[in-house]
């Protein structure tokens, strides 16, 4: 028989999806409600009409949030099954308790959201599945509940399923599991419901005692974050001296070798005690005394690592933080930052971005207001030894502390330097890896620049590296004093083309809004760049006349200028477009979308090659 | 009867309570390294008897950096304060006691004031005033946030202003194992290192390690009063009702407080893997026979608010 395990958990829903009952159903059907606590319950519960008792009185505990009938607080509940025991972190979901489901998450393997059948996906839980996310759950099950208000049909539970996955693909690819359920009689939550028919998947419960349970992220080498030295009372001092802490990452065995940081000096592993009893090999998350073959200076905060995989060691660090104080964020003030066991004097050097929680749109700020996230760097006194979040929770994490009130102000999450992507939790698809060109051709006010300009707002937003070439910019510099004929319009798109192709090279995703009439000289570019998107924006000449934007087709009718495509000179559509875009028909918002999504899908396809 | 019962009782499955394990001991370390003047509140109970035991593992080879404190009621059973006093001389350990004499002599009792004054007397202003006077900025408790409602949100590191009390909606986010042990003068901090733990936990834990309790929580045949549904102890003057009289009755402890406020229950579970055999087949919570949980709808939330441990 396996050892029974450890899962520990967090919950999160909407208010009034459920997800109190559902917990209480969880508790109640697996036996972990003691009878004397299911009578005072009873006896708790208003006469809610349909008889039954109140399962949601059994995790809303405070008196304040009885009154308000509204969790407000992260609360811990626990119960086990023959093959596990488990620890719910149970998290309140309004948006001004982003912090407390932050709190929930962090210690969580895995995260269970919950959502009403009747409402489908709502930007709640796009949130709550993006503060999981951030804070580095990477398994998520999916309770669509309230199945009985929706006469368990198939299609929704299908329909919401289907939406939120395309949600999560934005995050990257976590384990990803849906169950249909009624919380309030119990379907699909311990039991299977005879009322879904349709549904042969697991139950929630039958999820959760087979998850696998990940914890650190990617494991690299060891971490031990040294919390003290112990030394023995009775023994000389020098030789008994041991080093406590608890097992971040990796393995330890006697005869390992290990570098200490700061001091950068290895060592040998001689002895690893729980207590007073030896062992022949330890991992996380135990905690050990270790005594080491050389006496080295090493005290609280230091650290014990493999050699042949450190830590970084920097004073500079970016992260993602978020905000969790009534008073905004300060850059550039001190704070005190702590990481793994020390306290170290710092600040936040820059901030790069906010990121909505929603969207995981980013846009340029000044500060961090409470449970705002945000692209930072921080500055340190003395050089954490630390690895990305997204490798590693332990040597990844940080709190803020204000030095003066010593209040909790923000919890971090270290990113990777640029250029090292492993391990990311945001812009997985940045980085070194190539870049893209969006090619969109068509008539002068077909709508070109602008649909381009909205998608390199919105990639921007979502942290790509994002480059933008307009034909009508172009022409003022890098073609300038080119004319309108054939020879010159090619000689301009090769131009643009050889810019793209560089750019794209190095990883960034480049917008092109030309009117590029030639067929020919498109297709060379597309050879020449490789990752090649055209979007042909099409709209009838006549619409196009009528917006006439900078006023050419007038000067043109007029007999002012000559050469003017779709007027006097030829228009060659492209024959197999990645995207059409007609222009006539639909909005600047679905001609948007429809090119994101486009791009999106390059994108995942780009990254499931390379993974 | 609840999934847990189904299993063997016999496999003692130790993964999850060397994690729990892992997690209390590093909590204690940085208890050590964040205060000055840190104390372990010792109640004697069984989760007191684990909280002690993780505390000498956490520093072995060195010896348990705290010293143990006391709030001695005069309610207590004999039997633990004997077990109290041995452990103490047997493992070398500094034992402060404290009393709230003042009240004492005034006549604060259970049976006169009713147990949510009499509480309030002698544990809550004793466990202030003994921090005091010591100067103790850090007390180590062995509560668990599954024993009650409000105690769910207890976090490990929790802030008590000047006077010792505690603002449930106004908590320090604690995130992952980062706590934040820094206060200002005046005030204090309590610490769980057994937040996470079960009862189930506590007795496998004792059985898995060999852990000496008060023999209090093994059944043998007591003499008690039966008072509904209730079994009390006589010890301390008990005053009984018209025609009640006391009765030998085979019973345990499944918690223990002050002998009035704590009930026994029937029982014949005389060793600890009975207990733990006993615990699974349990329906009924720990608390239900401890009378202070009662007294007021939401009560041990008005009693932490007040400062009570
Ligand atoms: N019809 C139906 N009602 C439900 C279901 N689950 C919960 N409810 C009701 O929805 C309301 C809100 O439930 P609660 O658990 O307090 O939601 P929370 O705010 O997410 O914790 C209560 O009136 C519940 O009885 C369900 O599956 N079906």
């Amino acid at each position: 028989m396996p050892a029974i395990e450890l899962l520990r958990f967090l919950s999160a829903g909407s208010v009034d999806d459920g997800k109190s009952t559902l917990i209480g159903r969880l508790l109640h059907d697996t036996g972990s409600i003691y009878q004397d606590q299911f009578a005072s319950l009873q006896k708790a519960s208003p006469m809610n009409g349909n008889g039954g008792i109140d399962f949601s009185l059994v995790t809303d505990g405070l008196r304040a949030e009885r009154e308000q009938g509204i969790t407000i607080d992260v609360a811990y509940r626990y119960f086990a099954t023959a093959r596990r025991k488990f620890i719910i972190a149970d998290s309140p979901g309004h948006e001004q308790y982003t912090r407390n489901m932050a709190t929930a998450a962090s210690t969580a393997n895995l995260a269970v959201l919950l959502m009403d059948a009747r409402k489908g996906l709502l930007p709640q839980t796009c949130r709550h599945a993006a503060i999981a996310w951030l804070l580095g759950i990477r398994s998520f099950i999916v309770a669509i509940n309230k199945m009985d208000l929706v006469e368990f049909r198939e299609e929704v539970f299908r329909d919401i399923a289907g939406q939120f996955t395309g949600f999560v693909s934005k995050l990257g690819s976590p384990r990803l599991h849906f169950v249909p359920t009624c919380s309030l009689s119990g379907d699909n939550v311990v039991t299977r419901s005879a009322r879904t028919p349709w549904f042969d998947g697991p139950t929630l419960l039958e999820h959760l005692e087979t998850a696998p349970i990940v914890g650190n992220g990617v494991p690299r080498g060891l971490r031990f974050p040294v919390q003290s030295v112990l030394r023995s009372a009775t023994s000389s001092p020098l030789s008994s001296r041991r080093y406590a802490g608890q097992i971040a990452s990796g393995i330890m065995r006697p005869g390992d070798l290990v570098t200490a940081l700061p001091s950068g000096r290895t060592t040998r592993i001689t002895s690893i005690r729980v207590g007073d009893q030896e062992m022949e090999s330890a991992t996380p998350p135990l905690s050990v005394s270790v005594a080491l073959e050389t006496e080295l200076d090493i005290g609280r905060g230091d650290m014990l690592a493999s050699p042949d995989s450190l830590p970084q060691v920097t004073r500079r660090l970016p992260a993602i933080l978020l905000w969790m104080s009534e008073l905004p964020m300060k850059p550039g003030s001190p704070y005190l930052i702590k990481h793994t066991t020390r306290f170290v004097c710092g600040s936040i050097a820059r901030l790069i971005a906010v990121i909505d929680p929603t969207t995981l749109e980013r846009r340029p700020a000044k500060t961090l207001g409470m449970n705002e996230f945000g692209h930072v760097e921080i500055e340190t006194h003395q050089p954490l030894y630390s690895d990305p979040y997204g490798e590693n929770r332990v040597t990844g994490a940080f709190i803020v502390v204000d030095p003066i009130s010593n209040e909790t102000q923000a919890a971090g999450m270290i990113e990777p330097e640029s250029g090292r992507q492993n391990g990311s939790v945001i812009g997985e698809e940045t980085g070194r890896s190539q870049g893209l060109t969006v090619w969109f051709t068509g008539l002068s006010s077909a709508g070109k620049s602008s649909i381009g300009q909205a998608v390199y707002e919105k990639l921007w937003a979502r942290g790509h590296k994002v480059e933008w070439l307009d034909g009508d910019i172009v022409r003022q510099h890098l073609s300038k004093g080119l004319g309108y004929d054939k020879k010159d319009r090619d000689e301009n798109i090769r131009r643009i083309g050889f810019v793209a192709e560089l750019l794209t090279r190095n990883g960034v995703i480049v917008i092109v809004s030309a009117i590029s009439p030639y067929r020919a000289v498109r297709e060379e570019v597309r050879k020449r760049t490789g990752n090649f998107l055209e979007v042909y924006v099409s709209a009838p000449l006549a619409v196009c006349e009528q917006r006439d934007l900078k006023g050419i087709y007038r000067r043109a009718r007029a007999g002012e200028i000559h050469g003017v495509t779709g007027v006097d000179d030829p228009y060659e559509p492209p024959l197999a477009p990645e995207v059409e875009c007609h222009t006539d028909s639909e909005t600047l918002a679905e001609s948007t979308a429809r090119v994101l999504r486009r791009v999106e899908e390059w994108l995942l396809a780009r990254t499931a090659q390379s993974s | 009867m609840g999934v847990a019962s189904l299993t063997d009782p016999k496999d003692l499955d130790v993964a999850y309570l060397r994690a729990l394990e892992a997690e209390s001991i590093h909590i204690l370390r940085e208890v050590a390294a964040d205060f000055a003047r840190p104390a372990l509140l010792y109640s004697i109970g069984k989760d007191s008897s684990v909280l002690l035991w993780l505390a000498r593992k956490a520093f072995a080879p060195g010896d348990c950096p705290f010293p143990l404190l006391h709030i001695d009621t005069t309610y207590k059973f004999q039997e633990m304060v004997e077990f109290r006093d041995r452990t103490c001389r047997e493992l070398g350990l500094r034992l402060l006691v404290h009393t709230n004499r003042n009240a004492i002599e005034n006549g604060t009792n259970p049976f006169k004031l009713g147990t949510a004054k009499c509480c309030g007397l002698l544990k809550t202003k004793a466990l202030l005033d003994s921090l005091a006077e010591h100067h103790i900025d850090a007390a180590i408790g062995g509560a668990r946030r599954e024993e009650e409602r409000s105690r769910a949100k207890e976090r490990i590191y929790s802030v008590r202003d000047g006077f010792g009390q505690w603002n449930p909606r106004n908590q320090r986010p604690e995130l992952w194992n980062l706590f934040n042990g820094r206060i200002e003068g005046g005030e204090t901090m309590r610490i769980f290192p057994l937040s996470n733990w079960t009862e189930l936990d506590v007795w496998r834990y004792i059985e898995l390690e060999n852990i000496p309790v008060v023999p209090l929580y093994f059944a043998k045949e007591r003499e008690v009063l039966v008072r509904g549904e209730m079994l009390l102890p006589i010890e301390h003057g008990l005053p009984l009702r018209d025609g009640e009289r006391t009765q030998r009755v085979l019973c345990r402890m499944r918690t223990l407080g002050c002998t009035y406020c704590t009930g026994a229950i029937r029982s014949s579970a005389d060793t600890v893997p009975k207990i733990i055999e006993e615990l699974r087949r349990a329906i009924r919570s720990e608390r239900e026979n401890r009378i202070i949980d009662h007294d007021q709808d939401g009560s041990m939330e008005l009693k932490k608010r007040e400062g009570y441990f």
